[in-house]
């Protein structure tokens, strides 16, 4: 099987408080803290967006490896906040970040695991032999509409994966999971998604996250006391660390890649980003569980191991997660509705 | 005048159930209470339907002709109507049932309810339940059902120097109740500061003092017919089926925190039984909001009812044992079928079977359906011989 030979994630400076959005919309904030665990979310700057935000993670993915970018034979960017509707983020991507022009280059989506449907492409690719190395990105400047339960949430951010033959952790299986389950969409055209409220949770979240992690233990023949890590996708602060609870995994276990509460829900990079602040501090033998899901709904999960080439792996050219997490510019909401084009400008 | 029995009960589990449709609910729900009755289809002389909002829920209408194509039965030309009246739809189609049975004009009827509510998102949800109050003068103005309950919390405290808790202790019994009942919606037991300190929905009132969107149907069979009823191993006596009505909008009553349609009600249904207070072993009453509950116990027992609280004897093992289903509040609030559950509920427990939280030698029940806030009140007293 393929395994992670690098990786880079990027989080915008930009950050507003639960209280802040409460105050204009006067909500208990404590109801946000507490109810859903979410204190604060990134915010895109006004010159971000999921190309940009892409180019940095993979920047970052790049710096930490030796490997040749002229090795690189794939580039799949998951997102579900391309900057267009029709012509490639990918594409944008090859000269951005200088990959070969013979590549393989797709976008994708799937709510919040298309990133992680890019992961399971390029490892395709790769345990075939028709490519050596490839890219897979996930990143997001995630929609919510004024008013709605997602503004607490919907943030942006971005995780870069380069996958191979020879890397810092083997991936020794991956397994999807998908139905037919209609708990949150935007239909063309639309600006902003909608949700099936309280569906969004039992049916959707919980079913596909614990059939994915049940389905992989029963595979791997292993237990939650087999992983060192374990990282879920994170819609809110809550709904993974009842997952985790319910799988039987412990606080410890899921703490290091728990990110939502801090910077929100970045989507198609909500987990992959929880997997790459775990790889900031992964010692060689660690044992990792990733889950990804998408609403519409399916979940990706993996089983990960982590090598002895993590120890000669140079993760201190790029920034790591919580360094970014922690260097915050916080902003008021007036200038967050600015930065994310929620004003009527004249002439719109 | 024959006596008419119910001989059959059957319902679905309430709750949040993504995976069933109102038609699946409908039937299953039927399905069950022919079986309990032991009687087949043909045996049937006509299908009752309550439903208070399928038409906006699923933007599905003739909901009787449904369920009994649905069922199978639509071959055998059984008449089949529906019954509306808000929340109360369930109990108003058990007291039309019953009046068709009374008079002779049929003899065995099957009377089910049913709401499929957890299609929409939630403030849609409640928009449709605010179809229950005056469109021109109360909803076109903002009013939803919260808060013109929350309005009569408001007032109720203010002239009858009712505390918080007086009416906070409802959904607390309820959800105890609903922790022994396998059909519940709800299992958690609550606190009072848990109601209290809830998210606010209309304040006073929070979460904890509403009833919860719920999905399911209940449905009984009753009759006259004198073999059935003999062999009916169970058979539990309607003693009494009256309704009575307000006025539609808050403004036109005279005293807001009142329901004067429940006095009239109960106290014909008790006249019409022969029984008294004294008589009645429980009571299942309509507690989709908390303030609601408290005055409909005021309407039967007078001021009695807060002492009754103060002194906890609503509990199922005390001396007026209360939504011992679990009440909306807990067991579950599918609007048009929850007046049919609380006739099962009361079937169950006269026939001795509601397992721990059966009410001890319960011979009579007395319950309480109701649409909007106090707007229309059916009471229904059932009975062992």
């Amino acid at each position: 099987m393929s395994s992670i030979v690098s990786y880079g994630s990027y989080v915008p400076r930009y950050r507003i408080r639960a209280e802040e959005i409460a105050r204009v919309w006067g909500e208990d904030p404590e109801n946000i803290k507490g109810g859903l665990m979410i204190y604060s979310k990134s915010v895109p700057g006004p010159d971000e967006d999921v190309l940009t935000i892409s180019a940095e993670a993979g920047k970052n993915a790049i710096k930490r490896t030796d490997v040749s970018k002229k090795t690189i034979g794939a580039i799949f960017v998951g997102s579900e906040s391309h900057p267009y509707a029709v012509k490639p983020t990918a594409s944008i991507l090859v000269e951005a970040l200088g990959l070969p022009n013979d590549i393989h280059s797709a976008d994708y989506e799937f709510a919040c695991k298309a990133g992680t449907a890019a992961i399971q492409n390029v490892m395709g690719l790769v345990d075939s032999g028709m490519i050596e190395n490839g890219m897979a990105i996930g990143a997001d400047t995630s929609q919510g509409a004024p008013g709605d339960a997602l503004e607490y949430s919907a943030s942006a951010g971005g995780t870069a994966f380069i996958i191979g033959k020879k890397g810092i952790a083997e991936i020794n299986k991956t397994y999807s999971f998908t139905t037919d389950t209609p708990d949150f969409w935007r239909r063309e055209g639309e600006k902003y998604p909608s949700h099936g409220g309280r569906f969004t949770g039992e049916p959707a979240y919980f079913k596909h996250v614990l059939t994915g992690a049940k389905r992989m233990m029963e595979m791997q023949g292993t237990k939650p006391e087999d992983y060192d890590y374990a990282v879920f996708h994170q819609p809110n602060g809550k709904f993974p660390t009842r997952a985790a609870k319910m799988l039987g995994f412990k606080d410890e276990q899921v703490k290091d890649g728990l990110l939502t509460p801090y910077i929100g829900n970045t989507y198609s990079s909500s987990m992959i980003i929880g997997l790459s602040a775990i790889l900031d501090k992964a010692e060689p033998g660690d044992r990792i569980l990733a889950v990804a899901f998408g609403s519409g709904a399916g979940s990706d999960a993996f089983d990960i191991t982590v090598n002895d080439s993590i120890k000669s792996y140079k993760r201190d050219r790029a920034p790591g997660v919580m360094e970014q997490i922690n260097r915050p510019i916080w902003i008021d909401y007036a200038n967050y509705v600015k930065y994310r084009g929620k004003i009527i400008m004249r002439g719109e | 005048m024959r006596d008419v029995y119910i001989i059959g009960v059957g319902s679905t589990k309430y709750g949040e159930l993504w995976d069933m449709s109102l038609r699946e609910l409908a039937s299953e729900a039927g399905l069950k209470a022919l079986m309990d009755a032991g009687i087949k289809a043909e045996e049937i002389d006509a299908l009752y339907g309550a439903n208070t909002s399928a038409g906006q829920f699923i933007d599905q209408e003739h909901i009787a002709a449904l369920i009994s194509d649905y069922s199978g039965i639509s071959e055998l030309g059984i008449p089949a109507v529906r019954i509306e009246a808000g929340a109360a739809s369930g109990g108003a189609a058990l007291n039309q049932a019953y009046l068709a049975v009374k008079s002779g004009q049929y003899d065995t009827v099957v009377v089910g309810g049913v709401e499929k509510m957890t299609d929409v998102p939630s403030e849609v949800a409640n928009e449709i339940i605010g179809g229950s109050l005056d469109a021109e003068w109360e909803t076109f103005f903002g009013v939803t059902e919260a808060s013109v309950a929350a309005m009569i919390a408001k007032r109720h405290e203010y002239d009858e120097r009712v505390k918080r808790e007086h009416y906070a202790v409802f959904p607390v019994i309820s959800h105890k109740h609903a922790s022994m009942n396998p059909s519940s919606h709800f299992k958690n037991v609550i606190k009072l500061e848990d109601v209290i300190n809830a998210s606010p929905v209309a304040e006073p009132l929070t979460v904890y003092d509403t009833a919860p969107l719920s999905d399911g149907a209940s449905a009984i069979v009753i009759t006259a017919d004198k073999k059935k009823i003999k062999e009916s191993e169970n058979p539990i006596r309607i003693k009494a089926s009256t309704m009575a009505n307000d006025f539609l909008s808050l403004h036109d009553r005279k005293k807001i925190d009142s329901f004067k349609a429940v006095n009239k009600s109960v106290k014909e249904a008790l006249k019409q039984s022969g029984l008294n207070l004294g008589n009645i072993d429980g009571y299942e009453i309509h507690d989709s909001y908390s303030i609601g509950s408290l005055i409909q116990m005021e309407e039967i027992f007078g001021k009695e009812a807060i002492k009754m609280v103060e002194n906890n004897e609503y509990y199922f093992n005390s001396s007026h044992p209360l939504n011992v289903s679990g009440g909306l509040k807990a067991h579950g609030n599918p609007l048009g079928a929850v007046g049919l559950y609380q006739a099962i509920e009361a079937t169950i427990q006269l026939r001795g079977k509601a397992g721990e939280r059966q009410i001890k030698g319960s011979k009579n029940m007395l319950i309480h359906n109701m649409g909007g806030l106090g707007t229309t009140s059916v009471t229904t007293i059932l009975g062992v011989e």
